[in-house]
């Protein structure tokens, strides 16, 4: 149903026409994925790589309706989940606009930034990006534009807290050979600086197994030569990153996409209720939730509350309305409300420490201060932030 | 728990049958605690403030209630999905029973002929027949149902949805849910006033209680906490305790590591007292003068005078105490 049509029922119901007490507000959630998504290709997905995603959003979508549907049975508000897959950034433009005039009340969306970035301004409804972590997007400052799944710069500021209170001050930093590699390797040099952490060295590798290119695909040699405390390895694809812990020159332990990562979800967090959480999605989705699983569920939250908010006119407008308010919080299971920051519309939330096994710690870490919420030392703050 | 005899004989006369506990109960003088990991209550002297050993029970104990008569513990065990009776007498298990799927939160009918308990991952409250030890009725409410209270009369059970942010009320004569009456963030334990005119409810996540008036089940008042040097989402109240006068309420604030003493009347918070990391679950001795306060993130229970709002005592317990229930 579209607002228009959900003010005409309110209207209707106030001119007292009873058979239309009996129909129900329609809240059309939309959901973009990519067609043919090779992150998704069950090859992949059977090697379980930490912090790569484990299947298709829309099963934490459906839970998250299921998960409500004793409020929205009270509430009189049906949910329509509108999966869509899109092959390119103009197919996402078109299906983005159809979504508007359709009248869905938001787009959950698991998209490259790139298609993101050429697509979100071209609707005004709200959007949800569950799935991409780039920095760059958060940038955009787009007002419509949310973010749940936590930014590289979320993720690598956690890291460097919990090596700063760890006492782990000197790291080796490894990057692989992609764009994306290199990217994420500036950010994590930002925390790495942010929080007073010394860069013994910073070396590319490439993942190879080619005698003349040994210094850049050895791990001993890559990690010889100097001394550290951790060693903090970019890799975007994930091959190299598994295979480095127990094999570095030092006994030190590796971090980032090795070892220990930062991640927004960790399926074996037993903490603030979230085995209940987990045992859900695991019983609806067959396989164990993962960051991009949670991100896609509380985006789903969100949009149901705001829209429970106001069930009889569950439009656009009003998640809009919702999501942008200062005090419209989450219950995340992260011990803390989660909420929207309202410069970059990335959802503020704690990071979970993980090495696949259990989670080690939760960042921000222990000590760690800031004037308003100490969530907001993850992740770019308002005066650091272009948008305003 | 203590009842004068004649009230218990009384008891145990109307219920013949269902317990099986010996016919005079004795005040054990212990405060029971049970630790989400370990597989025992551990026992401490109200007096001496010592603890005196454990008992053995299932996997994951969590809430504990004694059944009438006072010499039977009931302990939920979440990882057991079972309930175990203890025979704080002896001190042993009488046996377990299977008690749903991960229980945690339950209440008792005033004739303790029924359990009503959260079933979490169903999203309902389960009637569970005591004397077959079966699931009679399964009531939908919203998703993870957590504390659990009977009205005194019997007539009403109070749950709240820990998802859906609301404390639903069931009729248990009908199983209907009756009403849904909308309160903070995360609802999760109920303590009565003196009169059960009102009904109080903590907010984990809204760092606040709700106070329910029974008579027309809505939000009456919100008290919200706040404790010096601390923001609100540091302010996780979780455990309420009523003073047997009424004239007070102690909350277990979680994570802000404190006590909030609150004037019922007022709703004012009188007191703060410090305590162990994340206090959890709150317990009184029969008199009053003594709050216990289980420590989940620090394995201790802080012992509090409550007149003088001074914390006596912290006694290490189990792994991730949950629960008190004093028998003094």
């Amino acid at each position: 149903m579209t607002e228009r049509a959900g003010q005409q029922l309110v209207a209707a119901l106030a001119l007292g026409l009873a058979a239309a007490s009996l129909h129900a507000a329609t809240l059309t959630i939309g959901v973009l994925s990519r067609a043919d998504d090779e992150r998704l290709d069950p090859k992949r997905v059977e090697l379980g790589y930490l912090g790569q995603p484990g299947g298709p959003i829309s099963q934490a979508v459906d839970m998250a309706v299921k998960e409500s549907d004793y409020e929205l049975g009270d509430a009189k508000l049906q949910v329509k989940v509108d999966a869509v897959e899109v092959a390119d950034a103009a197919g996402a433009k078109a299906a983005l606009q159809k979504f508007e005039k359709g009248g869905a009340a938001a787009v959950l969306l698991d998209l490259p930034a790139a298609w993101i970035a050429s697509s979100a301004t071209a609707v005004k409804l709200p959007l949800i990006n569950t799935a991409d972590a780039s920095d760059s997007l958060r940038a955009s400052c787009t007002p419509n534009l949310f973010h749940t799944l936590p930014s590289e710069r979320m993720r690598a500021d956690a890291m460097a807290q919990t090596l700063m209170s760890r006492r782990w001050q000197k790291v080796l930093v490894l990057y692989g050979p992609s764009p994306e590699d290199a990217e994420r390797s500036a950010v994590a040099q930002a925390s790495i600086k942010r929080y007073a952490i010394k860069p013994v060295a910073v070396k590319p590798f490439k993942l190879s197994a080619d005698p003349r290119e040994r210094a850049l695909g050895n791990p001993l040699l890559l990690t010889g030569g100097t001394d550290y405390d951790a060693v903090w390895i970019i890799d975007s694809d994930g091959e190299f990153a598994r295979a480095l812990p127990y094999r570095t020159q030092l006994p030190r332990p590796v971090v980032g996409d090795g070892g220990l990562f930062a991640l927004g979800w960790a399926p074996h967090f037993e903490r603030f209720g979230s085995p209940q959480l987990i045992r859900r999605f695991e019983k609806a989705a067959h396989r164990p939730m993962v960051s991009q699983d949670w991100a896609a569920w509380i985006a789903t939250k969100a949009v149901l509350e705001a829209a429970l908010e106001q069930p009889a006119s569950p439009g656009a407008a009003q998640v809009m309305k919702a999501l942008t308010r200062p005090d419209f919080v989450l219950d995340g299971f992260k011990g803390v409300r989660v909420s929207f920051r309202p410069w970059d519309r990335q959802l503020r939330q704690p990071i979970l420490m993980t090495d696949g096994q259990g989670v080690v710690a939760i960042a921000p870490a222990e000590g760690v201060l800031h004037p308003k919420n100490v969530l907001d030392t993850l992740g770019l703050d308002q005066p650091e932030s272009r948008c305003k | 728990m203590h009842r004068p005899p004649i009230r218990l004989a009384l008891a145990l006369a109307c219920f013949a049958g269902a317990a099986a506990g010996p016919a005079v109960a004795k005040d054990t003088g212990l405060a029971y605690i049970s630790s989400e990991k370990d597989s025992t209550l551990t026992m401490v002297d109200v007096k001496t403030l010592e603890v005196t050993g454990v008992i053995k029970t299932c996997k994951r104990p969590r809430h504990m209630k004694f059944l009438p008569g006072g010499t039977q513990l009931m302990v939920a065990c979440g990882d057991a999905n079972k309930a175990d009776i203890i025979d704080v007498q002896t001190k042993q298990s009488l046996g377990t029973f299977a008690f749903g799927d991960d229980p945690e939160a339950f209440d008792l009918s005033p004739d303790a002929k029924t359990a009503y308990i959260s079933l979490e991952d169903e999203g309902a409250l389960g009637f569970f027949d005591m004397a077959t030890k079966k699931l009679s009725k399964s009531v939908p409410v919203g998703k993870e149902p957590e504390g659990v209270i009977t009205s005194p009369d019997g007539k009403l059970v109070y749950v709240t949805s820990e998802v859906a942010n609301k404390v639903h009320v069931i009729d248990t004569a009908s199983g209907k849910v009756v009403a849904n009456i909308a309160v903070g963030k995360r609802p999760r334990r109920f303590a009565f006033n003196a009169d059960a005119s009102e009904l109080w409810v903590s907010n984990e996540l809204g760092a606040s209680v709700s106070i329910i008036s029974t008579k027309d089940l809505s939000v009456k008042d919100t008290i919200n906490f706040e404790v010096k040097g601390m923001r609100a989402d540091d302010i996780t109240p979780v455990s309420l305790a009523m003073s047997k006068d009424g004239k007070t309420a102690y909350v277990g604030l979680g994570r802000a590591n404190h006590v909030a003493f609150v004037d019922v009347a007022t709703r004012k918070v009188e007191q703060l007292v410090l305590v162990g990391k994340r206090a959890w679950g709150v317990g009184l001795n029969k008199d009053g003068s003594r709050l216990f306060v289980v420590n989940g993130l620090s394995d201790d229970m802080t012992v509090i005078d409550t007149a003088a709002a001074k914390p006596l005592k912290t006694i290490p317990v189990g792994r991730v105490p949950y629960m008190v229930v004093v028998d003094d």
